[in-house]
């Protein structure tokens, strides 16, 4: 065994996924399979890798967007869209480069530096993008003290017109009434 | 027939400027004959455009091929329920589906409202009338559906593979159904403006419209979820694209309109805000067709771009703009009755509640409109994803989740300090309850837990606020809990109707924090190979490949994986992802090839299976796994909000048999005053 299917076979159990069988591990590129009535209306594809399920590869992924005009990460897009050329494409970027000893901020400050900040899923929270950021949570912030600090004062000045305990007119209140409305009301706060 | 249609279309233009105008020159104490003209021209309108949608329907189920929109969205060999669905699966033939419903929904605006509020129905008929106008202008000028091509082909292009799910025939016209429907309770609150009949009344006229519109968008939104989760085979149902989140922004407002709308009912306050949140809600229900149809941001849900995005434009600029000059000018007349009394009362809460969901919007509003303004302020393109809507929303849906539990225990005016000690304790004692069992259960996802022990907090609530309902019926009247419990909702429906939309609510976000427990793997599999896959449950999932079948299907040529599966060693079940090459009649490809998702759905996760495609033309396949916890209470959740919101407007009050009514009545008899006064 090699040390690349050796690596890959460690990372797949490390990462819970475990293939197992009578058929033997597959390099790349490689088919060990029956052929195909019409392997042309069916999509091509690579042998899956332990780098196609490395954590950190997906984590990076999914802050990078695919530039086939799929609005998708490259992880999401790599994993659905199985026509599009690109986020392969873009995937084995990733991998090269965490292969090359690249840590992960590396690899997105390679990715803007390629294709501009517009490849990040999300704007760095830094210059302008904080005003992305920030203007919600301090809108809702400003307009919640606002809210706040008016109701505080209303409360304050608006005192509570006072029930008439006993309108005139209305024969005296009959007690077992009265202490029924009063069970009702304690069960119904409304 | 195509002649026919474009006719429908030009005198349903004419009837709609003829009916908004004979609105705003009669009123109905000076000219009624203008008045019940305008009223009329609601039914003529919806007439011609009925006509004109059958126009169309004719053509695509007659495969008129020469109709450039018939050509464009079906086939010969398109099944008939996808063929009869097409009428909405384009630019064109949606501008006819929402010119259409909302023609039908202004005359059923004008045949059900209460004669009551008949001053408020002519400027009623000029607004649904304008709006149709709108889109019917739109259809002549930049998207005519019923446009002929200069040559028949001999086939058309068919529908988009996507689109070819039983979801198609229901998602997009439940989220038109919302969005076309928001336009009558603004027409209301317009009309209130312009008659300056500002008391309750035209809140009560359109109350149940409301509520409709709310369901409709909830309904479609929530299949819109479900269609993508079991069509597009990436594994989530929602992914903060900007179309998703025009469907998300009126539902929002429209639920902030629900809760403030109950404080000027009952205190007579936020007159002002609840006339501003409609307005808000019709005019981001046009935002949302805006952007859906202009191109200005990516989205993968766009229509092909034209020149229907500056028809958009410039209504929504127009729409937004005389709403509020008349809201300004009316300003004076929606002083409010009562002032607010103490922190402590339910119109604090709601007010809060109306922070919360009206924040969300906002920051939902401002993320999708962020990268634009990047790009003017800064002159860079960013893009901003997922990451960046999950930041900002999270705490402030939190936020809405803990005051979903907290507005109902709270009383009206002022809440003494005992009272709020009584009614939190149960509630706060549940959702500590769960934190520490999910604890104990080494869960440690910050977020999800928060989540979830709000769940408990908030399901804590309901149950009180039921129970107590439950055991004053008890001893009031001696019901049994069923009966009680019956008897109880079906006399307040609106406030119970609301518990349980609550409950729905609580079930999505339960469904949500699953998520951060979602494991995927790609695995690559040679027959009678075995992949495992542990769930965050503990369990394991062992998944043999069976192989790749291929076989012709309708209008489809079909690639067929199927894995056999087990659970921690037990047999399961099969399941079977398919890969499909849609073709046209004579056997051309049409499209690329789409996927067809396996789903096996328990009440605890998802086992999401799609075949990604073979390994040199051989049946060694690559697949891609997932375990999706907690998806299917994201349907329940859908399930048990809409059941919620049917309960509140479901008709009649309660239900009192006249033999009842006799019984019940008591008292005693008042001679009136004056006899006369009874003639």
């Amino acid at each position: 065994m090699n040390r690349r299917a050796l690596l890959g076979g460690a990372m797949l159990g490390l990462l819970g996924t475990r293939v197992s069988g009578q058929v033997p591990v597959a390099r790349p590129d490689s088919a060990v399979g029956d052929p195909l009535y019409r392997p042309d209306l069916v999509q091509q594809r690579a042998v899956a890798t332990a780098a196609d399920n490395d954590p950190v590869v997906k984590e990076l992924e999914q802050k990078l967007k695919c530039t086939c005009g799929c609005n998708l990460d490259i992880y999401v897009c790599r994993t659905t869209d199985f026509t599009c050329q690109y986020s392969p494409a873009l995937h084995r970027e990733v991998v090269d480069l965490r292969a090359a000893g690249k840590n992960p901020e590396e690899v997105v400050a390679a990715f803007v530096a390629k294709y501009g900040e517009q490849i990040l899923m999300a704007p760095p929270a830094e210059g302008f993008n904080l005003a992305g950021y920030l203007v919600p949570g301090a809108a809702v912030l400003l307009a919640g003290s606002l809210i706040g600090l008016v109701l505080l004062r209303r409360a304050r000045d608006a005192a509570p017109e006072p029930l008439p305990s006993h309108p005139a007119g209305l024969p005296a209140p009959n007690p077992a009434d009265q202490e029924t409305l009063r069970r009702a009301l304690a069960d119904v706060q409304d | 027939m195509t002649l026919l249609g474009q006719f429908c279309l030009w005198l349903a233009l004419f009837t709609a400027l003829w009916g908004a105008g004979a609105a705003f020159l009669g009123r109905p104490d000076t000219r009624p004959d203008l008045a019940r003209t305008a009223i009329r021209s609601t039914y003529g309108l919806a007439a011609a455009l009925f006509v004109a949608a059958l126009c169309l329907w004719k053509g695509l189920l007659a495969h008129d091929f020469n109709i450039e929109y018939v050509a464009q969205y079906t086939s010969r060999n398109l099944p008939t329920s996808y063929v009869f669905a097409a009428f909405w699966a384009g630019q064109k033939g949606s501008l006819l589906f929402w010119a259409g419903i909302l023609s039908f929904f202004g005359a059923a605006a004008q045949g059900l409202t209460s004669r009551r509020h008949a001053a408020l129905l002519p400027y009623v008929a000029a607004v649904t009338n304008l709006v149709v106008a709108f889109f019917v202008i739109t259809m002549l000028f930049a998207a005519n559906p019923f446009e002929r091509l200069l040559f028949t082909p001999e086939d058309g292009r068919g529908l988009n593979p996507q689109l070819q799910n039983p979801g198609m025939t229901i998602h997009p016209p439940m989220l038109y159904l919302g969005y076309i429907s928001i336009t009558i309770p603004f027409a209301f609150a317009v009309a209130a403006l312009l008659s300056k009949k500002l008391d309750t009344g035209w809140i009560h006229a359109m109350r149940k419209w409301t509520i409709l519109s709310w369901l409709f968008l909830s309904a479609g939104i929530t299949l819109g979820m479900w269609w993508a989760y079991v069509e597009l085979g990436w594994g989530g149902y929602w992914a903060w694209d900007p179309v998703e989140n025009a469907s998300l922004l009126p539902w929002l407002t429209m639920t902030a309109f629900l809760h403030s709308v109950m404080i000027q009912e009952k205190r007579g306050m936020l007159k002002r805000w609840n006339v501003g949140l409609i307005v808000a809600s019709f005019l981001l229900s046009i935002f949302g067709t805006f952007i859906t149809r202009s191109g200005i941001i990516a989205s993968v849900h766009s229509f092909a771009q034209g020149s229907v995005g500056a028809f958009f434009l410039v209504f929504l600029v127009l729409s937004a703009v005389l709403s509020f000059a008349l809201l300004y000018i009316r300003w004076p007349l929606l002083e409010p009755e009562g002032q607010l009394e103490s922190m402590a009362s339910r119109e604090a809460a709601f007010l809060f509640n109306n922070l919360a969901l009206v924040g969300i919007a906002f920051s939902v509003l401002w993320g999708t409109l962020f990268p634009i303004i990047s790009e003017a302020v800064r002159g860079t393109k960013i893009t901003v994803g997922p990451p960046f809507f999950n930041r900002v929303n999270i705490p402030l849906g939190l936020f809405l989740l803990a005051l979903t539990g907290i507005g109902p225990l709270i009383a009206w005016r002022k809440a003494s300090a005992q009272n709020l000690r009584r009614q939190f304790i149960a509630p706060v004692a549940t959702g500590l309850v769960v934190l520490v069992s999910l604890l104990a259960a080494g869960i440690r996802e910050g977020w999800a837990l928060t989540a979830w022990a709000l769940a408990g907090f908030v399901a804590g609530t309901v149950t009180q606020e039921f129970w107590r309902g439950i055991r004053a019926r008890r001893r009031m009247h001696g019901e049994s809990i069923p009966g009680a419990l019956a008897h109880l909702v079906a006399r307040n429906r609106r406030r119970y109707g609301g518990y349980v939309v609550h409950v729905g609510i609580l079930t999505y976000m339960v469904a949500f924090a699953g998520m951060a427990f979602k494991v995927t793997r790609e695995v690559t599999l040679a027959p009678g190979q075995t992949a495992e896959l542990r769930s965050p449950y503990g369990h394991t999932y062992q998944l043999t490949h069976l192989g790749v079948s291929q076989y012709n299907q309708l209008n489809r040529f079909v690639s067929a994986a199927s894995l056999e599966v087990k659970k921690d060693g037990v047999g399961i079940g099969r399941l079977t992802s398919e890969k499909r090459q849609h073709r046209d009649s004579f056997g051309r490809n049409t499209f690329e090839p789409s996927t067809e998702v396996a789903i096996r759905s328990d009440l605890r996760e998802d086992l999401y299976v799609v075949y990604a495609g073979s390994v040199g033309g051989t049946d060694q396949a690559t697949y891609a796994l997932t375990i999706n916890p907690l998806v299917m209470w994201v349907w329940l959740g859908g399930a048990i909000l809409i059941a919620g919101g049917l309960m509140t407007m479901w008709p009649g009050g309660p239900m009192i048999t006249s033999r009842r009514r006799s019984e019940t009545q008591a008292g005693y008899e008042a001679p009136l005053v004056g006899a006369g006064l009874a003639e």
